[in-house]
């Protein structure tokens, strides 16, 4: 038995072995070939360039950089850009796609109509168009630095950026930290045991109130009783510009707009065949309970969507992912830009696109695993 | 959005390469019966699309004399638009024959796979902003933004000029030079940062020309110079001599209009040597003795190259300074051809 399953098995084996067999050795011919032609050629391979001072500016770093850091520093400040900013979009996004997918299906017609073109428009257009109009709008609507528009206090807008004070921690500040931790914990506490007590008498402790006022007033008082450890580096206009404080460049801003409001069309799609896709039932059930719309849809729809939602909003999310390395378009410094500028400065292409398609992919992977986590859990767990 | 390309790059070098050693470029371009030509994405008086949608140029009218002494046909050149951080690779690979004019580096040219011919424009990066800001030299920028682009060595050299001399400036950097220009007139920066040549070009098309000036200061020497795939001895040589050729031809006084007439009459051996009328300078670059007249006549001498499109006759208007002949105080020197 054994015996002739293995002969029927033989000839697709072979086969399989062959073909694997002929991918690898073309793998490493290439291989092979490449690092010969590029040494013949005196061209310089490896990632040796890493380690050089690159000298190269970089306007918006999250983390200290100046331009006597290496290259790979540079390329890294590259890569939190990235990270930053795609992590900021498809939270805003999320949001925002949420709230466009319910107003699509909504029964007030001029909200749906209006979501409807909104999401029309945004997916139709490239998102390099969009990142263009966001931009250059945002650059015409902004004033220059001496005109700044100040909303209120130590807040600057103008076309560098908008411009806040830059929070100094001074000792003590970890107490009023510590305070606001304890608060928060003290207001799970109570709200668990006040869902408790309804779900037992009925009746519940005002326990949001009870926990707003300990959120806020517990490391209130703890800042003033410790001599308000908190100082500002505020933002003074000295020369061409403001110095000091912390700022949020009109690059980042246009960059960030442009993504969320692109993504959050695609993710509206999916929310509105979410919805659509719940059982006419599971409403009429809902509304012989007597809930209102509101908690219908946050109860009883909205959590069953998820199982249609998740799976191509994944995707949306990846794209939104490989979509932000457009950002060199209009100035913002993310992986590829900082990646390319390296390119001009040492041609080191395969390489340089060797470690963006690492990275790209080891981020894509993180999310689509979290993704798939997420959506295992929400699925219908049938017995 | 040039991701795409940069990949495509990267495989073809690969691919290239996976094929074994390549042939000579002359060969390769005698065979396929033109040149392949790496210029600038667009930038007026070096390389550009004219209003018929031809390339126009001094890049361009370099590759055009090339293609004449080694193809006698001085149209049969391709034009392959590349980024600035792409024109490097695309050379090393062998996607392109000869590239347009760049600031030959040490680094370039131990490094990255390419040798560097004849300095064809000495240039050197500034900086240009709005008359309004008031300021009339570069250290006095201290604080303020520029606007550059991408790949390039002013990206460099602009952070280098900011540590030398102790001032702090925000780069901000773009893609293309249209989209950092748009950002600096849209005042978003002070200041736009690139070669003078190409400030010159830029602000010639803007709106208001008279309202940007450039800054005195020159803060780095570009020697900007044609280049080839390193290792390909008789490639180099031949558009180094073709290009010492069109030089020495400005300050020999052969023109486009007069070089025919020129060789039957001038009694000067050089002149004779050169355009062919005795000596066999052309087979030492495996070519006939024709080679330089056909050049000339294509795009006439180094002079009336930079006449066209960077002087007088052009829109840019720069002066010749450091590009003008050596016997007329400046930079441009042929070395002999004997």
């Amino acid at each position: 038995m054994n015996t002739s399953k293995l002969k029927e098995q033989l000839p697709a084996l072979l086969t399989q072995t062959l073909v694997v067999g002929a991918i690898l050795y073309v793998a490493l011919q290439l291989f092979h070939n490449t690092q010969a032609n590029l040494e013949a050629r005196n061209i310089a391979s490896g990632f040796r360039f890493l380690t050089v001072e690159g000298g190269l500016p970089i306007n918006d770093s999250l983390l200290p950089y100046s331009p006597a850091d290496t290259y790979g520093r540079a390329f890294f400040i590259g890569i939190l850009n990235t990270l930053f900013v795609s992590a900021l979009s498809i939270m805003l996004a999320t949001v925002l796609g949420v709230l466009v997918g319910v107003a699509r299906v909504s029964s007030n017609w001029l909200v749906a109509k209006l979501a409807a073109v909104y999401v029309e428009v945004l997916r139709n257009i490239p998102l390099l168009l969009t990142l263009f109009f966001c931009y250059s709008t945002l650059l015409a609507f902004l004033p220059a630095p001496r005109l700044s528009v100040v909303p209120f206090g130590d807040i600057f807008i103008n076309n560098r950026g908008v411009f806040v004070p830059r929070p100094l921690f001074q000792d003590g500040f970890g107490w009023v930290l510590l305070t606001l931790g304890a608060a928060l914990a003290a207001s799970v506490f109570l709200v668990r045991k006040s869902k408790r007590m309804r779900d037992e008498t009925g009746r519940g402790l005002p326990s949001g109130w009870i926990s707003l006022g300990l959120i806020l007033g517990l490391p209130l008082a703890a800042y003033y009783i410790l001599g308000r450890p908190l100082e500002f580096d505020v933002p003074v206009l000295k020369g061409f510009n403001f110095k000091g404080g912390m700022v949020l460049r009109p690059e980042f801003t246009a960059l960030l707009i442009g993504l969320v409001l692109y993504t959050a069309a695609f993710i509206g799609e999916n929310v509105r065949s979410g919805i659509q896709s719940v059982d006419k039932g599971q409403l009429d059930a809902a509304k012989a309970l007597g809930l209102r719309p509101g908690p219908i849809m946050r109860k009883v729809i909205l959590p069953q969507t998820l199982r249609v939602c998740i799976p191509a909003t994944t995707n949306d999310y990846t794209s939104l992912v490989k979509n932000s390395s457009l950002a060199v378009a209009i100035g913002y410094p993310d992986m590829v830009s900082i990646g390319g500028t390296i390119i001009g400065q040492n041609d080191q292409a395969i390489e340089v696109i060797g470690m963006w398609m690492a990275v790209y992919l080891t981020i894509n992977l993180v999310v689509s695993l979290v993704m798939n986590w997420f959506n295992a859990k929400v699925q219908l767990v049938e017995r | 959005m040039k991701l795409i390309g940069k990949l495509f790059l990267a495989l073809a070098l690969t691919a290239m390469v996976a094929t074994g050693a390549l042939a000579g470029t002359l060969e390769k371009v005698q065979k396929s019966g033109e040149l392949v030509l790496g210029v600038s994405e667009g930038v007026a008086g070096f390389s550009a699309p004219d209003s018929n949608g031809r390339w126009a140029g001094f890049d361009a009218d370099m590759g055009r004399a090339v293609a004449a002494a080694v193809l006698k046909n001085p149209e049969a050149v391709k034009f392959v638009p590349l980024a600035s951080k792409q024109k490097i690779v695309a050379v090393s690979s062998g996607q392109v024959d000869l590239s347009r004019g760049t600031t030959w580096t040490m680094k370039r040219d131990c490094k990255q796979g390419v040798d560097f011919t004849v300095v064809l424009f000495y240039d050197g990066q500034g900086l240009m902003v709005k008359k309004s800001l008031g300021v009339d030299k570069a250290t006095d920028l201290n604080g303020a933004s520029v606007a550059v682009v991408s790949g390039t060595t002013s990206e460099l050299n602009v952070a280098d000029f900011a540590r030398a001399n102790n001032i702090k400036l925000e780069t901000v950097v773009f893609e293309s030079k249209k989209e950092a220009f748009n950002a600096y007139v849209a005042g978003r920066a002070d200041a736009f940062t690139t070669d003078v040549s190409q400030l010159a070009s830029l602000r010639a098309g803007a709106a208001d020309p008279d309202e940007h000036i450039i800054l005195p200061e020159v803060f780095s020497k570009e020697p900007l110079s044609p280049f080839v795939r390193h290792g390909d001895q008789q490639w180099k040589d031949l558009v180094t001599w073709i290009l010492f050729g069109l030089i020495e031809a400005e300050e020999k006084g052969i023109t486009q209009a007069n070089v025919l007439e020129v060789k039957a009459k001038s009694t000067d051996p050089v002149v004779q040597r050169m355009l062919g009328a005795s000596g066999d300078v052309g087979s030492f670059l495996g070519l006939d003795n024709d080679w330089l007249v056909r050049a000339i006549q294509a795009v006439g001498n180094y002079g009336e190259m930079y006449d066209r499109n960077f002087g007088p006759k052009s829109a840019l208007k720069i002066p010749r300074g450091h590009n003008n002949l050596w016997t007329k105080g400046g930079l441009i020197y042929a070395m002999p051809i004997r």
